[in-house]
């Protein structure tokens, strides 16, 4: 395409509105101000419009797509809070029964419609991958423009591009000091000052103009740090349940790293233990009904030496920690943090094997609920045999004694106990609070003894190695957001036209706070203050109004 | 130490009201004259001392609890309430406008009564609070909103002052509606304290979803009563219920809002019974001095300087504190999914503001949107939508 060229002798691209150098429109136009937003420049977008590439490009550069593209996001984010999401289900629930049991119709059509999983449904990635999309094409369509345009801004500029600025005012006056003195308070308010043939651009706060541009870098890196967390090895998430007395190798660390459950602590507020001013709202809710500590008491270790299949590990120490919520214990980019428990879960049960009519006691067995032996020798030819173990039981649809998981929430056995007497052995099933003798009477019996438990603690573990780019990506975001929120590009431009003086100004926003700076640079000098061009055409608009004007 | 704490936010909430009715007389001053009367003057200085004051209930409950006093629904709102009057301040001395205390200072004086409604004990905390995010993340957040909300006050004053009164029209229902809104939050708060001022309580016997008998008591007479609910013993004349609510809806929180919406349009009609036209339409007289184009200005500024804080404190030192406290640093909690649409609508608000022009009046409707999404993450996100958060209704 053929460049532009000037009457002042810039050369600008084809597509610009008014020229980069001296501001004058490229082709007339006929409304009373220039559209200053960016700088008039040539946007890819504005200009070409051919191609599939072009149409691509142009509708994701549009800012009105960008911003249906935010509010669809934000209608949908805010569906998916109607009813709870599916990974917020208490367990062991089917979703689909759930959803219909607890919210009926509605929540039956919720389910339907997949809103049960909304945030990772490919539409709403979709979603967040278009925004990105927009924020890249979005920028480079405006940046690369409005670049060079303020890099080629001439501080000469024409007639035109001075009365169409909204504060624009023309003095009559000859005063050869006044220049100096307006330069000279300019200078003082941190004004940037270019001089040519007694024109004169005053300008600061540009670098507010590459705000925008620079936080949306910040949330491409952040949008495609959280996309990585889909590459292999770049995160970790695994939960590890461990009981007290345990030592386990930590899942996702490839059998590198042990962690040792030494005790796992409860606490709750209890009245009389805590600081007073704590009285009134332990009182409402209750003595010990508020938690107040969960914490693991570990040891980490590291496996030294080669990995034998087979053979026990080589454990090495490598630090001891108390993981509590909100303390979790790092090492080598592996995080464990304290995420849930389970007090007082069974582990041992005792059993005395008795003569049922005298009660003699014959010896003890105490059974490991994890891990049991199947074989109990108690001397004096009396033994004990455990046949079958169900930790978890309960009577299948057969009728049948079976287990519903390895977790001994409820454990049953059936015994064999021999005796002198008795050398074939009798069967006894034995369960918490009932006895079976299958084969008819028994002379003996196993009488419960008592039960030894301990806590099981359950820690997440976590590798994350997107996190850092996360952090760079919501640092630029910050930087570039209040770079562009927290400062203003201001210009004033002076030019001298047979024998008046024309000054106009510009600002990006706050326009109220450059009037006010106009009004102190130029207070004495005898320079008009510039009027609002763009409030004058509303209170036109509006027949006129006394209090439209700013005081 | 608690009991001066109580005292000096009491005290605070006085002052406030005082300053509100200092601002309320710059109303009168004549156009022309010097730009802070002395009606402004002794109406910031009236909201500076009470600012104080309430800084000092702040300092000395958190001493009293040995932890930042953000931890609860009433210890966030109210800072909540703190913050916005410290943002009116600071936008005060940067546009001098008293017209804009006139109507800050009663939305923080109804955040700070919608506040006190709640248990206002000093609560110990749940090992998830136990963390200095806490501070940081919580009065971030809460200062960003704040600031958020003085362009919310700002849009009130264009839309009172815009919107045609003199025919009824969309503009003119839904700026009601926004001021019913507010009255309704005063009908809670009036609702509310008459009922716990008459001691009212009722004691149900009731039947949640999985079947289980509960008890719940109530504070005010229950127009709708919990599932299968039965009146106790004790409680046998107190008033019986109109009507059943199924075990999956909350009867009781379900009835405050009942009687606060009853409180608020008994409240309502009595305005437009002693004021003869819309409440809007009687608000304008007030505003009749006002500049558009500054309120405009002041509503964007307040975007723009509270967008970065709210970014900062609601979502990144939020991510941070999840990332440490629930293993992750975004989750999609409700109470998280909801700043994330905060952020998003003040993101939309500033690109159809800068690059679509959207000022004015349209801008000021946004404002006022903005707002409504805030008070949703605030109260309906804690007390109706359940989440990790909503130890905050505790």
């Amino acid at each position: 395409m053929e460049q532009v060229k000037c009457e002042c002798g810039h050369v600008n691209p084809y597509g610009t509105a008014f020229c980069e150098s001296c501001g004058k429109p490229i082709e007339e136009t006929t409304k009373p101000l220039l559209d200053m937003r960016y700088e008039g420049s040539a946007r890819r977008s504005q200009t070409y419009n051919k191609t599939i590439i072009d149409k691509i490009w142009n509708f994701f550069s549009s800012v009105k797509v960008g911003v249906w593209l935010i509010v669809i996001t934000l209608i949908a984010s805010a569906i998916g809070t109607i009813f709870p999401q599916e990974m917020y289900l208490p367990p062991n629930v089917t979703p689909a029964q759930y959803y219909e049991d607890q919210y009926g119709w509605a929540g039956k059509l919720y389910y339907e419609l997949g809103f049960n999983n909304l945030y990772g449904s490919w539409w709403y990635m979709l979603l967040l991958a278009s925004i990105g999309v927009s924020l890249v094409i979005c920028s480079l369509d405006r940046v690369i423009p409005l670049y060079r345009a303020l890099n080629n801004q001439g501080v000469v500029r024409h007639e035109t591009f001075l009365r169409r600025q909204r504060l624009f005012s023309i003095t009559n006056v000859n005063d050869e000091r006044l220049f100096e003195t307006v330069k000279e308070r300019l200078a003082k308010r941190r004004y940037h000052i270019r001089e040519e043939n007694g024109n004169i651009l005053a300008e600061k706060g540009r670098f507010s103009r590459w705000g925008p541009y620079v936080n949306h870098i910040g949330l491409i890196i952040f949008l495609i740090g959280a996309m990585l967390r889909f590459v292999p090895g770049m995160y970790v998430d695994k939960v590890l349940w461990i009981r007290e007395g345990e030592t386990k190798e930590i899942p996702g660390t490839n059998g590198k790293y042990f962690l040792k459950n030494e005790k796992f602590i409860f606490e709750t507020y209890e009245k009389g233990k805590e600081n007073e001013v704590f009285n009134a709202a332990i009182d409402r809710v209750g003595s010990g009904m508020v938690a107040k500590t969960y914490q693991t008491n570990a040891v980490l270790y590291k496996r030294v030496g080669p990995v034998i299949p087979g053979d026990e590990p080589k454990l090495q120490k490598v630090k001891e920690y108390k993981i509590r919520v909100n303390d979790p214990l790092k090492y080598d980019h592996y995080a464990l943090y304290q995420v849930d428990f389970k007090l007082n879960e069974l582990s041992k049960m005792s059993f005395q094997l008795i003569d049922k009519k005298t009660g003699t006691s014959f010896g003890t067995v105490t059974v490991d609920l994890r891990n049991p032996t199947s074989s109990y020798n108690l001397g004096k030819g009396y033994r004990v045999e455990l046949l079958s173990y169900f930790p978890d039981f309960y009577f299948d649809n057969d009728g049948n004694p079976a287990t519903k998981t390895k977790i001994p929430n409820n454990p049953a056995f059936v015994f064999k106990m021999y005796a002198p007497d008795k050398p074939k052995g009798e069967v006894s099933f034995v369960a918490i609070r009932q006895t079976i003798e299958p084969f008819g009477n028994n002379k003996y019996k196993m009488a419960f003894a008592g039960i030894e438990t301990r806590n099981v603690s359950a820690l997440t573990v976590r590798r994350d190695f997107t996190l850092w780019i996360l952090g760079v990506g919501g640092t630029i975001f910050m930087i570039g957001v209040i770079q562009g929120m927290y400062w203003n590009h201001r210009r004033i431009w002076l030019k001298q036209v047979n024998g008046e003086v024309w000054l106009a100004a510009h600002t990006n926003k706050n326009w109220f706070g450059l009037k006010n700076e106009i009004k102190s640079i130029i207070e004495g000098t005898g320079l008009a203050m510039p009027v609002d061009q763009a409030e004058m055409k509303k209170k036109a608009a509006q027949g006129g109004n006394e209090h439209g004007a700013t005081q | 130490m608690v009991q001066l704490s109580s005292t000096l936010l009491y005290i605070a909430f006085v002052l406030y009201l005082i300053g509100t009715l200092f601002f309320g007389g710059t109303i009168r001053d004549k156009k022309g004259a010097s730009r802070t009367s002395r009606w402004a003057t002794i109406g910031i200085t009236v909201t500076i001392s009470g600012f104080i004051s309430q800084l000092g209930y702040f300092i000395l409950r958190w001493i009293a609890a040995g932890h930042a006093p953000v931890s609860n629904l009433f210890e966030y709102t109210t800072f909540f309430g703190m913050m916005l009057v410290a943002a009116f301040i600071i936008i005060y001395f940067i546009y001098k406008t008293s017209v804009l205390g006139l109507f800050t200072l009663p939305i923080a004086l109804l955040i700070i009564a919608y506040a006190s409604m709640f248990p206002r004990e000093i609560t110990p905390l749940i090992p998830a609070l136990q963390s200095d995010w806490l501070k940081i993340h919580v009065t971030t957040a809460a200062a960003g909103e704040a600031i958020l909300a003085v362009s919310f006050a700002a849009g009130l004053i264009y839309l009172i002052r815009a919107v045609d009164q003199s025919k009824p029209s969309k503009r003119t229902f839904w700026l009601e509606f926004v001021l019913f809104c507010l009255i309704t939050t005063l009908g809670f708060v009036a609702v509310s304290s008459a009922f716990s001022i008459a001691g009212y309580e009722a004691k149900f016997k009731w039947i949640d979803k999985n079947g289980m008998e509960k008890e719940v008591i109530y504070n005010m007479p229950a127009l709708v009563g919990p599932n299968q609910g039965q009146l106790e013993k004790e409680s046998a004349d107190r008033f019986q219920p109109l009507a059943e609510m199924p075990a999956i809806i909350n009867a009781k929180r379900l009835n405050t809002v009942i009687w606060s919406l009853f409180g608020g349009a008994v409240l309502y009609l009595l305005f437009r019974l002693v004021l003869r036209k819309r409440v809007a339409a009687a608000l304008q007289p007030l505003v009749k001095n006002v500049n558009l184009d500054l309120t405009d200005e002041i509503s964007y500024r307040a975007v723009a300087i509270g967008f970065p804080v709210f970014t900062l404190g609601a979502l990144i030192f939020a991510m941070i504190w999840a990332q440490i406290a629930w293993t992750r640093f975004w989750g999609w909690d409700p109470k998280e999914v909801w700043a994330l649409i905060t952020w998003l609508f003040y993101a939309a608000f500033l690109h159809l503001r800068l690059s679509k022009g959207w000022h004015g009046e349209k801008s000021a409707w946004l404002a006022v949107i903005g707002f409504a999404i805030i008070m949703f993450n605030l109260v309906a996100v804690n007390l109706v939508i359940a989440g990790l958060h909503s130890y905050a209704g505790m």
